[in-house]
């Protein structure tokens, strides 16, 4: 049962739910918000990719590109419009508004796409399939892990090494005096906003390949994924969403293989019970970390 | 005697100043308005009453719950199993177990029996719930929704799975659900001045502060949440009553968010609050529905925009929490401005009267 498949799998699985999990808590560190329309962001990507290859044409390539842009554009967009104006306010405005954000976003496509699911082209080698040491895997597997691998790697050089990276880390941290410091908030918060669609965006694209379609409601699986690995893993840490994202990952193809058959339909509800039992002995999540709750004023 | 009356009435007048409009909107609609306002006012009754339930936790403790939802439907779930016929239930949900087709009760303590089945599920998942905060708080209780949605999908031996419960006769009629929503208030203002109420606003304001004068604000929210759950499954119980049959995604995210949508426009920390959201929304919500029956009928466009009602129910909703982040009411209740001499109530002097 735990053979070099069944390893790749969680890895991969891991991979893609930890991507989606950063995103969610780069922006969660920093302004406090719960962000609901994240999983539109990724919704929007997987009709990127849908309307550049059927209007466009584009080689595919190009719809990846394409895809990743519209998740950053529409992040950063939702940013500027939406989260700005009510950032300063309760904690509970902010969280409606993004959940309202995500209503708008899934009727816009509702209306201007169809509600229906489309299909999402994707590259020719994302079905391949390959043997490593005995063990059929899809490429597609593979290259998530590497592509997380990657990206994380970025990730971090990004916070070390840059000043943009260090003064987010700071603003997670103590928000009033990072920008005592003279930090610009607008600039910090679009940052991981961009950072955050970015991620959605590349998530999206190992997402919708796994269906290889798209529909209005394609963001709220992965939306819920990234939820309860960030508070599985530990929210006040981008380490904690990588570490839930990997952890919900085993746990999940542990039940997929455990479960009986007639039980598997309910896999999501053990994953949720278990999720909680765990809160219940740790509520601070796998990885503890000074706790902070200072929001932007 | 006549001096204490009406000392008691003016210090709980915000009842009587949202109770008095709601009852004369219903009289005046079942004397001259049409059977579709009618109609609204009644589900506009019975949402009323779920935001008077959500506000109860949700107002007071200042955490996010959506779990409240999934409480409505425990309590229409229970309910619609003990009214509805056996030979019904038989037909319409052919998977159930026999035990439950053959219970029939009637209609006043099967909805008792629901609500009191939600506060009993609430209890007994609550306790572990009430001890996370912010994030932790919100997602969980996200995630419990959806665990009572999977069930409620799921077990095709109880709810006949995600297909159509149906049988329920129409009991509730606009003036039992304006009974329910007056009931729901003076439970929802009774809650909240009382001295577990004022606990709990107190652990949402400043939880630190609350635990120093000795609030114990696990069991406080605690109990505000169970409350809570019995007063979804009443009205859970009215409304399977009045729709008559429904599946699980009746009490799902849009549903949900609609609640939350009435509650927070209106301003979650008041009584207040709830129900001038409630209108508000009501009223936004069915005027666009017009506007998107009248656009598709008219065929003015070459396709039909479903959820038009939805895309700018948002923006105004955002628009609202932009103008005015508490609410359109806040977080006090209405209170009739006082004029002249401020004599007429005696003042109190250390919880005496004067």
């Amino acid at each position: 049962m735990i053979d070099l498949e069944f390893v790749i799998n969680t890895l991969s699985l891991g991979s893609l739910y930890a991507l989606l999990a950063l995103g969610l808590v780069l922006v969660y560190g920093i302004l406090k918000l719960v962000n609901f329309a994240y999983g539109e962001y990724i919704m929007i990507a997987g009709y990127a990719i849908y309307l550049s290859a059927t209007l466009l044409h584009a080689p595919w390539y190009l719809t990846l590109l394409i895809a990743v842009l519209a998740a950053v554009l529409v992040s950063y967009l939702t940013e500027l419009i939406a989260f700005r104006p009510v950032r300063s306010q309760s904690p509970n405005a902010l969280i409606v508004t993004s959940f309202a954000v995500s209503v708008f976003l899934q009727n816009v496509v509702l209306i201007m796409v169809s509600p229906r699911a489309r299909p999402v082209q994707l590259p020719f080698f994302f079905s391949r399939t390959i043997e490593i040491a005995g063990a059929t895997v899809p490429l597609r597997n593979l290259l998530v892990i590497a592509v997380t691998a990657v990206l994380l790697v970025a990730l971090s050089l990004l916070m070390k090494k840059t000043v943009v990276g260090m003064a987010m880390r700071a603003a997670a941290d103590k928000f009033t005096t990072t920008r005592l410091m003279g930090v610009p908030a607008n600039l910090v918060i679009s940052t991981a906003f961009v950072i955050s669609g970015l991620l959605a965006g590349v998530a999206s694209i190992f997402w919708v390949s796994r269906s290889a379609s798209v529909d209005p409601l394609t963001g709220a699986a992965p939306l819920l994924i990234a939820f309860i690995a960030v508070v599985t893993g530990g929210m006040h840490s981008t380490l904690g969403a990588v570490v839930g994202g990997f952890v919900y990952g085993l746990v999940f193809n542990l039940l997929s293989v455990t479960l009986p058959a007639s039980m598997i339909s309910y896999r999501d509800a053990f994953m949720f019970a278990l999720v909680v039992v765990f809160l219940l002995f740790r509520p601070a999540g796998i990885i503890k970390r000074g706790y902070t709750e200072e929001r932007v004023g | 005697m006549m001096d204490k009356i009406t000392a008691f009435i003016r210090k709980h007048q915000t009842v009587v100043l949202l109770a008095v409009p709601l009852v004369l909107a219903g009289v005046l609609i079942s004397m001259f308005g049409s059977r579709l306002l009618l109609d609204i006012y009644t589900y506009f009754c019975v949402s009323l009453g779920m935001v008077y339930g959500l506000q109860v936790f949700m107002g007071n403790s200042g955490i996010l719950s959506w779990t409240h939802v999934g409480f409505v439907g425990i309590g229409a779930y229970v309910t619609g199993i003990l009214v509805t016929p056996p030979m019904v239930k038989e037909m319409g949900v052919p998977n159930m177990y026999p035990a439950l087709v053959d219970l029939s009760l009637p209609v006043v303590p099967s909805i008792l029996i629901g609500a009191l089945v939600a506060a009993a599920i609430a209890a007994l998942i609550g306790y572990p719930l009430m001890r996370l905060n912010d994030f932790a708080s919100v997602i969980t209780l996200f995630a419990t929704l959806i665990v009572i949605h999977v069930v409620m999908t799921q077990w095709d031996n109880v709810t006949n799975g995600p297909r159509t419960f149906f049988g329920l006769p129409q009991w509730t009629t606009w003036g039992i659900a304006l009974g329910g929503a007056l009931l729901m208030l003076l439970v929802a203002y009774w809650f909240r001045e009382s001295g577990l109420g004022l606990k709990l606003r107190a652990t949402r304001d400043d939880r630190y502060a609350a635990a120093a004068i000795g609030i114990d604000m696990v069991l406080t929210r605690y109990l505000g949440f169970v409350l809570s759950a019995l007063m979804a499954g009443f009205v859970g119980g009215l409304w399977a009553l009045y729709i008559t049959s429904f599946s699980p995604k009746s009490f799902y995210m849009a549903e949900m968010f609609l609640l939350l949508s009435m509650l927070v426009i209106g301003g979650s920390g008041s009584v207040s609050g709830a129900t001038v959201g409630a209108v508000v929304v009501t009223i936004a919500r069915e005027g666009l529905r017009q506007v998107e029956a009248t656009i598709n009928n008219a065929h003015v466009l070459s396709f039909e925009v479903f959820g038009l009602t939805e895309l700018v129910m948002a923006v105004l909703m955002v628009m609202v929490l932009i103008w005015r982040p508490s609410g359109v009411v806040g977080g006090q209740e209405l209170r009739l401005p006082r004029f002249g001499k401020k004599k007429d109530v005696p003042a109190e002097v250390d919880g005496l009267a004067a």
